[in-house]
């Protein structure tokens, strides 16, 4: 299935769709209505001005053009690539904590029906609560820790906020997982007198993989999210977040620029899917058939 | 029966942790209060409410001029952010002062936070409601049946009372949410725009006007300014824990830590290049030019000073609670309902502060004070 060809493949199709969405693009900003299309006061298409759809090429001309005319600034595609490295590291560290919790939880849920219905309607009740409304909270709980040498850092709020928003899919998903093997399976193990540890390595996690694996690429996406949305929040410097921020005070002179740290975030997601999907080559054996979270 | 006694374990050792983690919390909490350390100085955290900006020129200026060590401080300048509220910083004590407007506060310290402003650094409002001339929108009554922006969260609060003194009530226009950029103010959604003179009314004279081909120029807009209308309300001071100004040793900080801030921004009169640099080097990107308009028009709000910089003037203050006590917004709600507490602001440090510089031979009113002729570039480089 992963043959030299077919990978080249792969990558054919993908730079297919990038130019695809960059033609729409273009087209669509050279035949579209200067105002946009409007029914009945509602904008239904964007307006195709330069401001509003800068040409695909103002945008990568930016990219090679010095932040800002300071003596010193360096090149756009550096700044971004910087602050893509961030918030990937932060986004990794908040994914790691989501992966280690959220299985924690979908084990504890697994072995003690109790627990199941204890917890599950608290990790769904968790999802509820605005990002906004938690993120002052982290900072601030997160200011006040020190233990010994070690005091707590503003990316770590962050990377805790990420991992709020990545463990929901994982527990949920390994919960479902772990749940997955026919009572028939489980009754064998039983049979051999297998206690709940050893149906666990040998039966449970394998067949969870299937229902992991998504769930594990759903998480990165949300951590990246997350990450980028709280250190938004909390004004962390040093990610994309704070320069999509930053950026967009230039949308009017420079329509470029904001543009910039986009690309950047695009670049992030897909190292994080791209990083998920090695995991998963490394548990090719256990993927049957994968099932969507 | 195995398996179950080593969940026990499992349980067992979870529940150790987190203990452990439990008592990491508790004794963090406490053990940095108003100890010092680092050579003898005392430390001291500054809550901006946005990210590095000429904005905050002065507070940079003093500590890259070390004028904050001069006074045994050892500053640390905390960046804001969308959802941090600098006077819950405060009024956590996670912070030891904060920069903050003074309508913004009113309605925190009515919901409970003892804080106190001890120096009102900027004396005039920078808020304005800018318009392309062919609106002609040039006072607070021609709003009426315009599609009219503002960013809300407390950034409406001078707009509203400038219609209302003017007879415009908020059905007679149209709210528009206003995003971080400007981009709808130019493309014509909204007529009458909320700008900063320091910020966003500098962004659309960095923006290339499609009709000319050039910048867009200053006669081309209309600027409501509200100082002139006489809904001005009080931006930028310095606020402390009123709690703590009891202790001798945190007031004796405030006075010297007014007294740096004040310092830098004579600073930032004097060297606005310098200190526009300063900024930039703190970590904003903002592009060269903007940071330096931002930096002049902040000078603007602050100098000449009619009493000495921070002094809180009593006339602009109850001109402040008025507004805040009897402008309602769009769901009938006012900033306040009652008179603030005595607590809410003193002059007390920063009168101290002032004639300690008077001393040392610095002039705190800036009665010579020119502001310089900055060109815009385009996207503010």
């Amino acid at each position: 299935m992963t043959t030299g060809s077919s990978w080249w493949r792969r990558i054919g199709f993908g730079l297919l769709g990038v130019a695809l969405l960059a033609g729409v693009w273009e087209l669509y900003t050279f035949l579209g209505p200067a105002e946009g299309v409007v029914v009945g006061g509602v904008t239904v298409l964007p307006r195709t001005t330069d401001l509003a759809m800068p040409h695909i090429w103002v945008m990568f001309e930016r990219l090679f053009e010095p932040v800002t005319s300071a003596a010193g600034s360096p090149p756009m595609w550096s700044a971004v690539l910087q602050a893509s490295a961030f918030t990937l590291g932060v986004a990794g560290v908040g994914w790691l904590v989501a992966v280690v919790v959220g299985m924690l939880l979908a084990l504890l849920m697994q072995r003690f029906r109790s627990a199941e219905q204890a917890v599950l309607p608290w990790i769904i009740l968790s999802q509820t609560v605005p990002l906004i409304a938690i993120a002052p909270l982290v900072r601030r709980w997160g200011s006040a820790l020190e233990i010994g040498e070690f005091s707590w850092e503003n990316w770590m709020s962050v990377a805790l906020i990420a991992s709020y928003l990545a463990f929901f899919p994982i527990s949920i998903g390994a919960l479902r997982g772990l749940e997955s093997p026919d009572t028939n399976h489980v009754e064998l193990l039983h049979s051999y007198a297998a206690g709940w540890w050893r149906t666990l390595l040998r039966l449970r996690l394998p067949a969870s993989v299937p229902y992991l694996l998504p769930a594990l690429r759903l998480a990165a996406a949300s951590a990246v999210i997350g990450t980028v949305v709280a250190e938004v929040s909390i004004g962390l410097r040093g990610g994309l977040g704070r320069m999509v921020v930053e950026f967009a005070a230039a949308a009017g002179g420079d329509p470029g620029k904001p543009w910039a740290p986009i690309f950047g975030a695009v670049l992030v997601g897909l190292l994080a899917a791209g990083l998920v999907s090695l995991i998963g080559l490394t548990l090719r054996r256990f993927r049957r058939a994968e099932v969507p979270a | 029966m195995k398996h179950s006694k080593r969940l026990a374990l499992g349980v067992g050792a979870i529940a150790a942790a987190s203990a452990l983690v439990l008592t990491g919390c508790s004794t963090g909490g406490s053990s940095n209060g108003s100890d010092t350390d680092s050579g003898g100085l005392t430390p001291v955290k500054l809550q901006l409410q946005w990210f590095a900006q000429a904005q905050f020129a002065g507070y940079y200026a003093a500590l890259d001029q070390g004028y904050y060590e001069d006074e045994g401080l050892d500053v640390e300048i905390l960046e804001g952010g969308a959802d941090i509220v600098p006077q819950d910083v405060l009024a956590a004590g996670d912070a030891d002062y904060a920069i903050s407007w003074v309508p913004k506060v009113l309605g925190s310290i009515e919901q409970g936070a003892n804080i106190t402003n001890v120096a009102q650094i900027f004396e005039r409002s920078a808020t304005t409601q800018i318009s392309f001339t062919d609106k002609n929108i040039t006072e607070p009554a021609d709003l009426a049946g315009k599609n009219v922006g503002s960013w809300g969260y407390g950034n409406e609060w001078e707009l509203f009372a400038g219609m209302q003194k003017d007879g415009v009530g908020l059905d007679d226009i149209n709210l528009v949410q206003q995003a971080f950029d400007m981009n709808g103010f130019l493309a014509g959604d909204i007529d009458a725009a909320q700008a900063m003179t320091y910020n966003e009314y500098a962004q659309v004279l960095e923006t290339t006007n499609p009709a000319t081909g050039e910048l867009y120029q200053p006669d081309e807009l209309n600027v409501i300014n509200w100082n002139d209308v006489g809904t001005a309300m009080l931006q930028d001071a310095i606020w402390a824990d009123a709690g703590k100004l009891d202790d001798e040793d945190y007031a004796d900080t405030t006075v010297k830590f007014i007294k740096a801030s004040i310092k830098g921004w004579v600073y930032a009169k004097d060297n606005p290049e310098e200190a526009a640099a300063i900024v930039t080097a703190s970590g904003s990107t903002l592009g060269e030019s903007h940071q330096l308009w931002m930096t002049n028009e902040v000078n603007k709000l602050i100098w000449p000073s009619t009493n000495g910089v921070g002094l809180i003037d009593e006339d602009a203050w109850v001109r402040t609670v008025a507004i805040a006590l009897g402008t309602q917004n769009e769901t009938g709600a006012t900033i306040i309902t009652t008179e603030p507490p005595e607590t809410a602001y003193s002059n007390e440090y920063v009168q101290k502060a002032l004639d300690e510089l008077k001393e040392d031979g610095v002039d705190t009113s800036g009665d010579d004070f020119e502001p310089i002729e900055v060109a815009l570039n385009e996207g503010g480089n």
